[in-house]
């Protein structure tokens, strides 16, 4: 009756080999290919670096004049506006203005990388049921996995630096958009499908003159979520080597400093409201037809 | 009539939702019923054996209970609904052997659909929803709004064209729904109980434009309802399914005078036969005049009632539209006609 109160697991030995070739051949592979992968990714690394660059060398006025702008035509509300320009004013007071920079920019590249790919995929799923089953169960893992554990694995590929945070933001982020422009697409109007095939709409027609526009709310709310994901990972990606907000914040975490910590803590809180604000308040001016349509 | 003059044939066809379709099939073609095939089998027999011709330029209706397969039926003619086996010619050519190119053309050039639930397109304005169907084609941009443009003015909605459909009334929403299947100058017009959604005022009012585009377009169209009144108006021809099957195809008048079975009885019993029953469904044949006063065959039983009541022992003659003298009716023939006839057995089935 032993194996009924022990559970008979395998040897300590035997598990020991198994995590070693485990190892062993995740080390060798990325030995072989490390390098192929980091080559991949250089433009995307330009791409973020030049970024990052741009927002930190634009002089401050120029970029909160811009931010509010934008903050304008996504929202048209004031308050808003008001409550953004405060924002930037009092991040910048408390010294975290490059750090802030550094983070928008990485948050920006995160969510047009995941918009470009999330889309599509989403796309995909929602015209095959056999793409959907497949793409559901790996969305799910991504999105239950501890970060951590997959951070392993990119840095051991890419080692620590801008490119492998900005791929693990992406992993915790993307799925969001790929689900709701799923859903979206599955959810349009069965008559108005019926109505576009009736006049003879080839798939392209209907996808982006039906579907895809008729999807957009629900879409938005995706990229609304993606966004909201990317920030929540900042702090995460800060641990292998991403600068900005997170960065303070995980200083302050082994070292016990309560107003560093909360200062910058407070600063990803502030930016998650103003893009939650705008793009909630954009995508509703997206879907006025749906109330009555009258401006 | 000739047959030139039919522009749509359907000839055996069948249709069964659910697997297993080739048993089901053979089942069905041996006789086995609707209930009979859910039980056995676990699939729905959506059309039976259906065989019709339609006319080209005249209005077909098609009737039946909710769940006869009036919608499945009118969805085959342009291939929303895939059939089980049978054929559809339309201008001779079978187009259930049309490959997906041509089925996209045939679409776009020969058939349009006007749909009950509106089905306009919410996120474009009405000139975008008329236009839909020329943008589709990719017909330059300022072609088709003129020609939207065009069937607007043509159903009454002038000034609405930068509405959406979400701020217009029903009944202006399938004015949208109407012009934007004509807009396409297709020769096929499907209508999915396309006025049911309305209300009765609105819905007459519908009746009348469409009949009054007829007279002008002479489209061939295909006209599903459940309402009899609606039927007997707009129809040139009624065709009553039932549970898949069709169990009647006839003149209007010869629906009422002759059901063929008591299905149909039970669908004319409740409508005003003095106000449908025309003089030539009712007279006598001859060719001499009577003393009563002339009167034209399409007439409605109730009419005549009135132009007989000043002397009701002399019989009204009946003439054609030609003018040539057709017929007779006395009194006692026009109490006989607005006598519901017992339901009859015979087999009178097109
Ligand atoms: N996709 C489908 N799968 C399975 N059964 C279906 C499907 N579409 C229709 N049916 C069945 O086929 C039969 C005919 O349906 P159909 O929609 O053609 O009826 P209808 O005459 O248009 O009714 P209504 O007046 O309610 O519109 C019904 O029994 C229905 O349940
Ligand atoms: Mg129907």
């Amino acid at each position: 009756m032993d194996w009924f109160f022990k559970f008979p697991d395998m040897s300590r030995s035997d598990l020991r080999e198994f995590k070693k070739s485990v190892d062993f051949a995740f080390t060798d592979f990325s030995r072989t290919y490390g390098e192929g992968i980091e080559n991949f990714f250089e433009p995307l690394l330009m791409f973020l670096v030049s970024f990052e660059k741009f927002f930190i060398n634009t002089p401050w006025p120029l970029i909160v004049l811009g931010i509010i702008l934008l903050a304008w035509i996504g929202s048209r509300s004031i308050l808003i506006v008001i409550g953004t320009f405060l924002s930037f004013m009092l991040i910048g007071y408390f010294g975290m203005w490059e750090d802030t920079m550094s983070t928008l920019a990485i948050i920006l590249v995160a969510t047009f990388l995941c918009i470009s790919i999330g889309i599509p995929l989403g796309v995909a799923m929602a015209r095959s049921n056999k793409v959907q089953a497949t793409i559901v169960p790996i969305l799910d893992v991504m999105q239950t996995i501890p970060s951590f554990v997959y951070l392993i694995p990119v840095v051991m590929l890419l080692g620590i630096g801008k490119v492998p945070g900005l791929i693990a933001v992406c992993i915790y982020a993307i799925p969001p958009i790929v689900r709701l422009t799923n859903l979206g697409i599955r959810l349009v109007d069965k008559d108005a499908l019926e109505a576009a095939d009736s006049f003879g709409a080839n798939y392209w027609q209907k996808l982006f003159g039906v579907q895809i526009p008729l999807a957009l709310p629900t879409i938005f709310a995706g990229v609304n979520q993606t966004i909201m994901m990317a920030l929540a990972m900042v702090v995460i990606a800060s641990m292998i080597g991403v600068k900005g907000l997170g960065l303070p914040v995980l200083q302050a975490v082994s070292n016990q400093y309560l107003a560093l910590g909360l200062m910058n803590g407070l600063a990803i809180v502030v930016l998650a409201i103003i893009f939650d604000r705008v793009t909630q308040k954009f995508g509703l001016r997206m879907q006025k037809y749906r109330n009555d349509g009258k401006d | 009539m000739s047959k030139s003059d039919t522009l749509i044939k359907i000839n055996q066809l069948y249709k069964i939702f659910g697997d297993g379709q080739d048993n089901a099939l053979e089942l069905v073609k041996n006789g086995v019923g609707k209930e009979e095939l859910l039980d056995k089998l676990n699939c729905v027999l959506g059309l039976n054996n259906i065989n019709l011709n339609i006319k080209k330029a005249k209005i077909q209706v098609v009737m039946g209970l909710s769940g006869s397969g009036k919608s499945t039926l009118i969805r085959h003619l342009n291939r929303l609904i895939e059939p089980t086996s049978g054929e559809i010619l339309v201008n001779d050519t079978d187009i259930l052997k049309l490959n997906a190119k041509e089925l996209v053309q045939f679409r776009q050039n020969n058939m349009s659909m006007v749909f009950q639930k509106f089905a306009l397109f919410p996120h474009k304005t009405i000139i975008q929803n008329v236009g839909y169907g020329l943008a589709v084609q990719n017909i330059p941009k300022d072609e088709w709004i003129e020609k939207a443009t065009k069937w607007i003015n043509r159903v009454g909605l002038e000034g609405y064209e930068t509405y959406y459909p979400g701020q217009l009334s029903g009944g202006m929403q399938q004015r949208v729904g109407l012009a934007r299947a004509l807009a396409t100058d297709a020769e096929i017009l499907l209508m999915d109980e396309a006025f049911s959604a309305l209300d009765p005022l609105i819905r007459s009012e519908m009746q009348n434009i469409l009949l009054d585009l007829q007279s002008e377009l002479h489209k061939t169209i295909i006209f599903i309802t459940h309402d009899l009144d609606e039927a007997l108006k707009i129809g040139d021809r009624i065709a009553i399914l039932r549970d898949g099957s069709m169990v009647q195809d006839s003149d209007p008048q010869e629906i009422i005078m002759n059901p063929a079975d008591d299905y149909v009885s039970d669908f004319i019993k409740d409508i005003n036969r003095a106000r449908v029953i025309q003089a030539k469904s009712i007279m006598t044949h001859t060719k001499t005049k009577s003393s009563g006063p002339v009167v034209q065959e399409n007439m409605v039983l109730e009419d005549i009632l009135q132009i007989m009541s000043d002397d009701p022992s002399k019989p009204v003659t009946i003439e054609n539209s030609k003018g040539n003298i057709t017929g007779k009716i006395e009194m006692a023939n026009l109490i006989e006609g607005m006598k519901r006839p017992k339901s009859q057995g015979t087999n009178i089935t097109g």
